[in-house]
């Protein structure tokens, strides 16, 4: 990392000093360790690619949790809780809690049992290699785009922070990512994402804490996000700290969003299709030794996903309240792209995904700030390596050894899979260009979850609980939401009028078109679906066997004391999920 | 948790911690006896003290509890 300090130019927000440098350096030199010690433990391809299936709950479920915590989550949710109020909370709480505990009650099961290496290879058994195809295929496009988003988020923190160099950013940490990932396969992406896990938190959360002391705790807080955005005339500033209470029309609240839009576009199609089908999060609970430890994987996850807004939202709206410039005037943060251009570094602008590196600034000195920039490089790594390792599975299981080179052998699928790691990095790297396009790294990637996952959801939720669905109306029906979601964008950005067909109102914004969008997609990949099926021939019960909810005997839950049950704590996060809706309506 | 190795994946985590522990509380200290001339918001709570401290006994912890010689130990026994 030394040569980047040549790199960085004199009007960054902090410099580092000797001790930040030595914790960043150690934390690169751990990564790489780990990845060595666990090489010789990723012979074949069941190490490899599935981790040897013997994680605990524990380890897979903050593996869950973590390989979703990227660095755009991160800067990204902070910038959204900056942009639109507390409704980014949305996101942490109706938006995954629900569907992380069906996913493990309900839709765990099959997945356990059928033995699947991926979610498409899940599709192949229930509706063969049409459906396999187009969400491989849909799938592989989707990872690497993330994984160029995650880097671009990573390398604007070097950028604003440090003034590093985004490409020499983008180059160290994804070679520091592909040797890992390459060495240890699916067991190093996990052992590393338990370790950032743990650096995320001890990184980010002193940012809130010690925000909520100087706001003067959280009625501090709403009263000085209130006088602020009320100065500079902000509509609804008051709707800025309420979860609910704003929902009740598209243009009372920051996000021009109504609540159908939140609860059935996020809550019940994005979110469940993120968390209940999107391999990459998927992967790390089909790593887990057995079926109890599965099941509590996603709600281990859950339970952490629930207080993550502590260290993402919250700083995003201590942001709204604290943030001022150096004359002592109200800082109001802007788009990337007004940000970005000329004028904006000309002014000395801030993007809205800058607020957590702001923060973070303001009150980490020497040392905590070596910490928290390892969060963020963390959060990256973390984000890179879960997109990257999926990648590489489904590439070498659905669409190599399906589509390329069916006969080939573990050996062959298990150098394919180091080959493909780094190829995927390297494609990774070039989309982190294309990020830079988009005004807020959030929205781009709802966008890609309104393209691939919401129809995705339709059809495999259909495949578990719908034994008449056929492979015709599987493959039919997702090609069909995917292409439908794909029109609704291009429709509205060739005629922006049209967003009041899409997403039913001229104030929605970007967010809301992207609910709305995952909305009817997910409901014409399931129309199409059921109408194909009905007019084609279904597979015998015989065939559906272990795939299909009915028709898949459920092994009977081991006797375990009720604090190990996986419907208890399942129970328990429910509760405080509802505790939490309310405490914040 | 030590699949197919004899490390576990909380002896690193607690590796870490104490590491950086260690570097934020000594620089804590450090800053105590000499004041920096540029100080960040709120330096007067003397955040990496206590939350180095917090790092560094945390990680201690972990290191001891998860060690790979406590571990033969036990499995000796």
């Amino acid at each position: 990392m030394i040569p980047a300090l040549l790199l960085a130019s004199s009007s960054t927000l902090v410099h580092l000093s000797a001790v930040d440098l030595i914790i960043i350096i150690f934390y690169f030199a751990l990564v790489l360790a780990i990845g060595l010690y666990l090489k010789k433990q990723a012979n074949t391809g069941e190490d490899f690619f599935m981790a040897g299936r013997e994680m605990t709950a524990w380890v897979a479920g903050l593996a869950f949790l973590s390989a979703n915590l990227g660095s755009l989550e991160l800067m990204g949710w902070a910038g959204n809780a900056y942009k639109y109020g507390i409704l980014a909370a949305h996101w942490y709480w109706v938006g995954a809690i629900p569907a992380m505990l069906f996913l493990a009650l309900v839709m765990m099961p099959f997945y356990h049992i059928c033995k699947t290496h991926s979610v498409p290879g899940y599709l192949k058994l229930r509706f063969g290699e049409g459906a396999q195809g187009v969400s491989s295929i849909s799938f592989a496009f989707m990872t690497v785009l993330m994984s160029g988003i995650n880097m671009y988020a990573m390398a604007v923190v070097m950028k604003v922070v440090l003034g590093w160099d985004i490409n020499f950013s983008i180059w160290v940490s994804s070679i520091t990512v592909a040797v890992y990932v390459a060495l240890g396969g699916l067991r190093s992406a996990i052992f590393n994402e338990v370790l950032q896990f743990f650096l995320i938190w001890a990184g980010a959360l002193l940012i809130p804490i010690l925000g909520l002391i100087e706001a003067g705790g959280w009625s501090g807080l709403q009263a000085k996000i209130l006088h602020n955005l009320t100065e500079l005339n902000v509509p609804n500033p008051g709707s800025y700290t309420h979860l609910w209470s704003t929902l009740g029309s598209f243009g009372t609240n920051p996000m021009g969003i109504n609540w159908v839009g939140i609860v059935f576009g996020l809550g019940a199609v994005i979110s469940m299709g993120y968390w209940t089908t999107d391999f990459l999060v998927i992967q790390r609970v089909l790593t887990a030794k057995d079926l109890r430890s599965a099941e509590l994987a996603p709600i281990i996850g859950a339970g952490f996903k629930m207080m993550v807004p502590f260290i993402v939202i919250l700083p995003g709206l201590l942001g709204l309240a604290l943030l001022r410039d150096p004359q002592g005037h109200l800082l109001r943060l802007v788009p990337a792209d007004v940000a970005w251009s000329p004028q904006g570094q000309a002014q000395g602008l801030h993007g809205y995904d800058e607020v957590l590196p702001l923060m973070l600034a303001r009150y980490c000195g020497p040392g905590l700030l070596g910490l928290g920039i390892t969060a963020l490089i963390a959060g990256f790594m973390s984000g890179m390596a879960g997109n990257v390792s999926a990648f590489t599975t489904v590439w070498t299981y659905d669409i190599y050894g399906t589509l390329i080179n069916k006969n080939a052998s573990d050996d062959a699928k298990v150098r394919m899979g180091r080959w493909v790691t780094v190829i995927g990095v390297i494609v990774s790297i070039v989309t982190a260009y294309f990020a830079k396009q988009a005004p807020s790294i959030m929205d781009y990637v709802q966008e890609l979850f309104s393209f691939f996952i919401a129809p995705l959801f339709g059809t495999v939720i259909l495949g578990m609980l719908w034994k008449r669905a056929t492979a015709a109306g599987g493959w039919t029906g997702l090609l069909a939401g995917t292409l439908s979601s794909i029109g609704m964008y291009t429709w509205v950005k060739i005629d922006p009028t049209a967003v009041r067909y899409v997403a039913l109102s001229v104030d929605a914004q970007a967010q809301a078109q992207n609910m709305f969008r995952a909305l009817w997609s997910c409901l014409i990949c399931i129309i199409v679906t059921v109408v194909v099926s009905y007019l084609t021939r279904p597979k015998p019960d015989s065939e559906l066997k272990n795939l299909v909810y009915g028709l898949t005997p459920i092994p009977k839950a081991e006797h375990v004391t009720i604090f190990h049950s996986p419907i208890f704590w399942g129970a328990v996060v429910a509760v405080i999920f509802v505790a939490v809706q309310i405490i914040f309506w | 948790m030590k699949p197919g190795g004899s490390l576990s994946i909380w002896f690193f985590i607690g590796v870490c911690l104490f590491v950086n522990g260690a570097l934020i509380f000594g620089r804590g200290i450090y800053e105590l006896i000499s004041p920096p001339q540029t100080q960040v918001v709120l330096s007067s709570l003397h955040a990496n003290i206590w939350w180095g401290g917090l790092l560094l006994a945390l990680g201690l912890f972990y290191c001891l509890h998860f060690s790979p010689w406590r571990a033969q130990a036990t499995k000796n026994r």
